[in-house]
């Protein structure tokens, strides 16, 4: 028996119970389709955490002061006044891998405006800021190199200090704001980013030159972190070391004793990411793959009704010249045209779903090729493997007791 | 003449639990080419058991059959598909056709076990048996929209279509009312005369009468086995049923 003929007996025995083919075909599909959907989401959560990470300056370093011990007691690390601008110039200069680096000290306060007040944060940076954060001055300018060393009392502003204080849409370069009384002369506005991954404004700040938060708002001499950017994404753990070796000079650190900073970088936090998006991908996928499971169960339990209902036929094809293999194939024909038939809608409605998901989380949904040719292969291997069992039931049928069957 | 079918005290048990059932006791018996041999005894009396040995369906636990020169006992399974395939032709007393088939592809059935024959010459063939039995414009109805004895017409048309040394026939009339049983019968004896030999298990001594030699069976033994003298000829007999008017 050629396949083109074990195709068209398999199909016509499929036809003659069509909606039990469904029903059959059913659990497939939706199997198939929860397992493309959930792996779609998974990968889709990742891919927009990915994004949201590499937003925020995938080549970012940062260096935080640590916690230290003096004298018996262990000081948190924020209240830390280790890290000093000399840190950021030995950086610039003795770090191949770093590109660009910025102290930043931050203040926060109610920013005034005329009878308008909010609550913001002020950002010390240097001009290097835009670079590191990857982020654009949207009208008007950043600060110059002069205003940095003179301590300028001029900011930029971030959209929703903007909508807060002078109302959406307006632009207030040339303005005078106030932070805890201090006057600023707005030189700036910062092209809008949204929210980070954590959920944090990150329009909600004002950027003002370092020198002027430490001196004039501030009165402190320590810089309260450092921010570099390494001068590619896969550079930043090269960055990382040789940050900690010019800042543990810096500071006079005895080989044998700790540091005290401690450095972070985006690759890490995107690993971290990654890693747990990669459970619930797994988790998701693993869900579906149960429901892929029990639908291969159905077409076991099929199989089984259909060649008990067909004992007569079974015997019949073996009195008429079929051997028990051709009755073998015949079976798992149908079994394999089921969940490969049912396989491929469901694929489709995966896709489909995923793409509706995907457009009310408003993710980038990922539907992996990889994934399709997988449940595809899987969608055959659950033919064959819960169609194995009623076709050889039916290939070892004796033929004349089949004939007989009631 | 050719002996066909050649067989050599042969013996059947059955196990049934702990009990063993001889259902043939040394049986010796030849059908010759050309034939019309009907098979008679009571139920138990072992024709059935004949009937599936002679159709390689089962092997005899002692004793040898020897179908067109080929000795089956030392056949595989396989083997004796493919010769069932190429060498018989069955008609049961149920018709076994395929639901929800139409007739035409019931007929082609057997051909589709045999890989030599190609989809056209299997189309061909199928249609020549069916219009052989008479069925030529109703090829692609499908079982349930025919008669009784129009479905039986298919399965005999299905025992042909690989042009078989011999038509095994179980008790082919046995579901049919009288007239069509003697008109399934002058089919038989219409494929007999063109050369087909045909062995036929009935109970019905009349439709036995059709036959050209009759074999009783009694106790898994051969009782007596006899030429039919004054042979009934189907189509004589139908001409004297009255056709019942619908």
């Amino acid at each position: 028996m050629n396949i083109k003929n074990l195709l068209k007996i398999a199909m016509n025995a499929l036809l003659r119970n069509k909606l039990r083919a469904f029903l059959t075909m059913l659990g497939i599909i939706i199997g198939v389709a929860s397992v493309i959907a959930m792996l779609g989401i998974g990968q889709g959560s990742k891919l927009s955490i990915q994004q949201q990470i590499a937003g925020m300056g995938l080549n970012l370093v940062t260096v935080v002061p640590g916690s230290q011990q003096r004298g018996g007691v262990q000081f948190g690390a924020s209240t830390m006044q280790s890290l000093k601008e000399a840190d950021v110039a030995a950086i610039l200069s003795d770090c191949p891998s770093v590109q660009f680096a910025t102290p930043e000290v931050r203040g926060n306060g109610q920013v005034v405006f005329g009878p308008l007040n909010w609550p913001t944060s002020l950002y010390g940076e240097n001009e290097s800021y835009l670079q590191i954060r990857e982020r654009t001055v949207e009208s008007g300018r950043m600060f110059t190199a002069g205003e940095l060393t003179s301590a300028a009392k001029v900011c930029l502003i971030g959209k929703t200090v903007i909508d807060n204080l002078f109302g959406p849409g307006s632009d207030p370069v040339g303005q005078v704001i106030r932070f805890k009384k201090i006057p600023f002369l707005v030189i700036g506005v910062l092209a809008p980013k949204g929210l980070n991954t954590f959920g944090q404004d990150q329009d909600d700040l004002l950027l003002a030159p370092y020198t002027t938060v430490q001196k004039r708002v501030l009165a402190i001499t320590w810089v309260q972190s450092i921010y570099t950017s390494a001068v590619d994404s896969k550079s930043t753990d090269d960055a990382a070391a040789q940050i900690t070796e010019t800042v543990r000079r810096q500071h006079k650190i005895k080989a044998s004793d700790p540091d005290d900073f401690s450095i972070r970088n985006q690759a890490e936090l995107l690993s971290t990411f990654s890693s747990v998006s990669n459970i619930l991908t797994i988790l998701l996928g693993a869900i579906a793959g149960i429901s892929l499971l029990v639908g291969g169960i159905g077409i076991m339990n099929i199989m089984y009704v259909s060649v008990t209902e067909r004992t007569r036929e079974i015997g019949l094809r073996m009195a008429i010249g079929g051997k028990g293999f051709d009755i073998l194939l015949q079976f798992l024909t149908e079994s394999i045209l089921l969940s490969i038939t049912g396989g491929i809608i469901g694929i489709l409605l995966g896709i489909g779903a995923s793409k509706i998901i995907g457009s009310a989380m408003s993710w980038p949904i990922v539907v992996l090729p990889s994934s399709e040719i997988l449940s595809f292969a899987v969608c055959t291997v659950i033919g064959v493997f819960f169609g194995w069992y009623p076709a050889r039931k039916a290939a070892s049928l004796d033929p004349i007791d089949a004939l007989r069957y009631e | 003449m050719k002996k066909l079918i050649e067989i050599i005290s042969l013996k059947k048990d059955y196990y049934v639990g702990e009990v063993t059932v001889h259902a043939l006791r040394g049986v010796d018996m030849v059908v010759n080419e050309g034939e019309f041999v009907a098979i008679m005894g009571a139920s138990g009396s072992g024709k059935s058991t004949m009937l599936n040995i002679i159709g390689c369906l089962d092997k005899p636990t002692e004793g040898e059959y020897i179908l067109d020169g080929i000795g089956i006992s030392s056949l595989t399974k396989n083997d004796l598909s493919n010769l069932r395939n190429r060498k018989l032709g069955f008609v049961f007393q149920t018709y076994n056709l395929l639901p929800r088939t139409t007739a035409l592809d019931n007929v082609e059935l057997p051909l589709l076990y045999n890989k030599t024959v190609k989809t056209k010459e299997r189309v061909e063939r199928a249609k020549a048996a069916l219009e052989s039995v008479g069925l030529a414009d109703r090829m692609h109805h499908k079982p349930n929209q025919l008669s009784g004895g129009q479905q039986q017409r298919v399965a005999i048309a299905r025992s042909l279509v690989n042009d078989p040394v011999v038509i095994l026939a179980d008790e082919a009339t046995g579901n049919l009312d009288t007239r069509t049983s003697y008109e399934i019968m002058a089919l038989f004896q219409e494929l007999n005369s063109k050369g087909k030999t045909i062995v036929f298990v009935t109970h019905e001594p009349d439709i036995a009468k059709c036959a050209t030699r009759n074999i009783i069976f009694k106790d898994g033994l051969i009782l007596r086995e006899s030429p039919v003298k004054d042979r009934s000829m189907a189509t004589e007999i139908l001409a004297t049923i009255p056709i019942e008017a619908d």
